[in-house]
């Protein structure tokens, strides 16, 4: 692959169809990219990117259209002819065993051999060379259950270069890295490019695109609406390809201010003192956290996840026990009372994973709606299906849920109007505090900035809102102050005057620690 | 010389344990559940004692019996690999089933609905009955040593590392080619024969199948999977010491110093005991009994 590979594509799809059941998740969808190159495709979630790179590597058959690679037709192939031809991806979700060594991962599948047996020792060298050779650091030895999520993506990257892969592809893979792991392996995919690789990115983060790519590719409910030059077009212009409509990307970049709070001679609205948890692995998940949240303020928690942010917020909530400490709502000590006494005495949370604590995905939107609060949507021990109708009617014409049917079930709903539910049931009761946990994640462009504005409203409103997200910018838009969450503690709490990524960065991979009030 | 004569019948107990839970390890760490393992030895005992009545040799039964595992692991491994039917609920299928078709056939083959006549097992007739005539048998040497070579098949071998992989996580061992039911069929195959070699050691032990002869020992060895935490070298350690206590009750039941109720319990207790965590929580390969990919 030489001379003329500057005229054969690295990848060209065609008219790329795929159907699950009833939905269409790649309708005709096209793209082309050339040989050493990183290519970013874009687009809101559910519009068929992923579906369009599992089909490339083979993991998933098409109902349609052909698929090149370097120039040959290889529509149909297998996961295993497709790493045989060098395209190898790393998904969102780590394929890694937990159990087995870095080095028994890597060569899975592709095992050194000797005398029929399982060549550790060779399949140790080869790692280790492999490590030094890419840039990619990661001891071979170690369990990946010990790594962190840097780490383990390392370790994804290095399976596809042991396979000798020429074509990279990688799914949202700065959706879980800390602001240093993301600027190490942007250096990273330039040195593999720079070697002659061709690099395909999903991601929905549009400073990504602009920063690393030379060309992108926009795809729209399965189709692919868009393709250009990334020097040539602005983050505006592919929002707008993204979502079909102008939008007010300030929000997602973090340029509008917040309005700072100016309430501190009041009483806090929310305070935890002391408070211990434990978590599924740890003792102390959250290790002795003391903090206040004003009324009309939001306080930002910003942190690599799994540092005690899930356990933190559960135990506030009430769906986790605490160790010790002490939880004030105003002036209530509610440390000691059930999930929906808490929210009777005023506290709201918008859970983190929505399909596991916020929605019932088989019930109605109208059920959902009222989930966690249908003591008040009774008489005589009987649901007031008029009241849960007219609340149900409310809501979803306050918060633009789409579909408007009441009685369809949460689960057929997109992403953006499930996690709309969830905000419209957490925001719509009396509460002087609110708990919001991941707020817009998985949610596309247009329901973030929705969700963004009701957030500050609810500020602006004079409620105390705690935020936890995993998202650096999201806190940065929001937060009034921020406290960074490393290992079960607050490193650090700044107000938002003080803060941006550089600073915060450290603390987040717990380079840096300062005692914290 | 009595230690010795204790460590001797624990041994000899310990044959079929060590024999099921090495079934049970591989096919586990694979990903199947193993609650066959039961209806697997059932069917070994009852194919090994059709095939040395038949052909008056007890290495035929060993054959006979083997092929009666193989076919039901391949049931149960069409079931929940191809099928993706639920690992528990086919388990139990599977015992059931084997208690009913060795019922009917122990009544077709030999008119009694309680046992088969006397066949030939391993060793001369007599030397079985003395302490140590037990070591002429060679499926208790292939038992003793069954472990140790699991545990170097799976930590020491590619298709063992393939084994914990798609064990532990499927799609990962798929997403680099691996190909996870295939390793799935082998294991849950191999455990369906080795299983039955335990039975095959009970039925030519005793020179006779008697219906439902393998009383729960199948469940035992599962219990000892778990209680070694799916590693077969300590899976073989808790057989030894399941088969001990089995022991201990045997001779504590002849001395009669302890209610033989009681005494009778020994292994059971301690197998709940085992498998309720005292001894350190043990985690189960991640993907086990998942059907779901």
């Amino acid at each position: 692959m030489t001379s003329p590979s500057q005229q054969v594509p690295a990848v060209r799809l065609t008219g790329i169809d795929k159907r699950f059941g009833a939905v269409r998740a790649n309708r005709g969808a096209t793209l082309e990219v050339r040989q050493g190159e990183i290519h970013a495709l874009v687009g809101e979630n559910g519009a068929g990117k992923s579906t369009l790179m599992k089909i490339l590597s083979g993991a998933l058959p098409c109902d349609g259209g052909t698929i090149e690679v370097g120039g040959r037709n290889v529509t149909g192939w297998t996961t295993a002819e497709a790493i045989a031809s060098g395209v190898g991806m790393v998904h969102q979700h780590f394929m890694l065993v937990p159990t087995l060594t870095v080095a028994e991962n890597v060569v899975l599948g592709r095992e050194p051999v000797s005398v029929g047996m399982f060549d550790r020792a060779r399949a140790m060298q080869d790692v280790e060379r492999l490590c030094e050779q890419s840039g990619l650091m990661v001891g071979a030895d170690r369990l990946v259950a010990d790594l962190s999520v840097g780490e383990a993506q390392r370790v994804e990257i290095l399976k596809t270069l042991y396979r000798g892969a020429r074509i990279l592809l990688l799914d949202e893979p700065t959706a879980v890295l800390s602001p240093p792991e993301v600027t190490e392996l942007w250096k990273v995919l330039r040195r593999v490019r720079d070697g002659g690789a061709t690099i395909v990115l999903i991601t929905h983060k549009l400073d990504e695109v602009m920063h690393v790519t030379e060309h992108v590719t926009v795809m729209r409910q399965g189709e692919t609406v868009a393709q250009m030059a990334t020097k040539d077009t602005t983050p505006e212009g592919i929002a707008h390809a993204m979502v079909g409509r102008a939008v007010d990307l300030s929000v997602r970049e973090g340029r509008r201010a917040p309005s700072t709070a100016n309430n501190t001679s009041t009483a806090p609205a929310l305070e935890v003192r002391n408070l211990v948890v434990r978590g599924p692995r740890v003792a102390r998940a959250v290790n002795d956290i003391s903090f206040t949240v004003a009324p009309g303020e939001i306080l930002g928690i910003a942190g690599v996840e799994g540092n005690g942010q899930t356990e933190l917020l559960e135990a506030i909530a009430g769906l986790r026990a605490s160790t010790s400490g002490q939880i004030l709502l105003g002036q209530r000590d509610i440390t000691a009372l059930a999930v929906r006494d808490r929210g009777d005495a005023g506290l709201s949370h918008i859970p983190e994973d929505r399909h596991r604590r916020g929605l019932i995905l088989e019930y109605s939107i109208a059920d959902n709606l009222i989930l966690g609060q249908q003591h008040h949507y009774q008489r005589h021990g009987v649901l007031d299906a008029a009241a849960i109708a007219a609340n149900a009617a409310k809501q979803i014409a306050a918060y633009d849920i789409r579909p408007t049917d009441a009685a369809l079930a949460a689960g057929a709903l997109s992403g953006g109007n499930q996690q709309k539910i969830v905000i419209a049931r957490e925001m719509s009761r009396s509460f002087s505090a609110l708990l919001a946990a991941q707020p817009t994640r998985g949610v596309d462009v247009g329901a973030i900035e929705f969700i963004h504005d009701e957030l500050r409203k609810a500020r602006d409103a004079g409620k105390a809102i705690l935020l936890v997200s995993a998202e650096l910018r999201e806190v940065l838009t929001l937060a009034d102050r921020i406290a960074v969450m490393y290992g079960g503690r607050f490193v650090t709490v700044l107000s938002r005057a003080e803060a941006n990524e550089e600073i915060l960065g450290p603390f987040m991979t717990g380079a840096k620690q300062e005692s914290a009030a | 010389m009595s230690l010795l004569l204790f460590l001797a019948q624990t041994v000899r107990i310990a044959i079929p344990y060590l024999f099921a839970a090495a079934g049970g390890a591989l096919a586990e760490r694979a990903g199947i559940v193993s609650l066959t393992l039961e209806g697997f030895m059932l069917g070994g005992a009852f194919g090994a004692v059709l095939g040395a009545h038949y052909a008056g040799s007890a290495w035929i039964g060993v054959v006979t019996g083997v092929s009666a595992g193989l076919a039901l692991a391949l049931v149960h491994a069409l079931c929940t690999i191809r099928y993706k039917a639920d690992h528990v609920v086919m388990g139990v299928a599977i015992n059931l089933f084997t208690v009913g078709i060795t019922r009917f056939f122990l009544q077709l083959a030999f008119g009694s609905s309680s046992n088969s006549p006397r066949v030939v097992g391993f060793g001369a007739d007599g030397t079985a009955a003395s302490t140590f005539g037990f070591l002429l048998n060679p499926l208790v040497w292939l038992g003793i040593i069954v472990m140790p070579a699991l545990w170097w098949l799976v930590q020491k071998t590619t298709f063992g590392l393939r084994v914990r992989a798609v064990g532990e996580h499927p799609q990962a061992a798929a997403s680099v080619g691996v190909p996870v039911s295939r390793v799935r069929y082998v294991a849950v195959l191999a455990s369906g024969a080795l299983a039955a070699l335990g039975g095959v050691y009970l039925a030519l032990d005793q020179h006779q199948f008697t219906d439902s002869m393998t009383a729960g020992r199948g469940f035992i060895a599962l219990a000892a999977v778990i209680f070694g935490r799916w590693d077969p070298l300590r899976a073989g350690v808790a057989c030894l010491l399941f088969a001990a206590a089995e022991t201990l009750q045997i001779q504590l039941q002849a001395a009669q110093l302890i209610p033989s109720q009681f005494v009778a319990m020994i292994p059971y207790v301690l197998t709940i005991v085992a498998v309720a965590g005292v001894v350190g929580r043990s985690t189960p390969p991640a993907a086990l009994g998942r059907t779901t990919d």
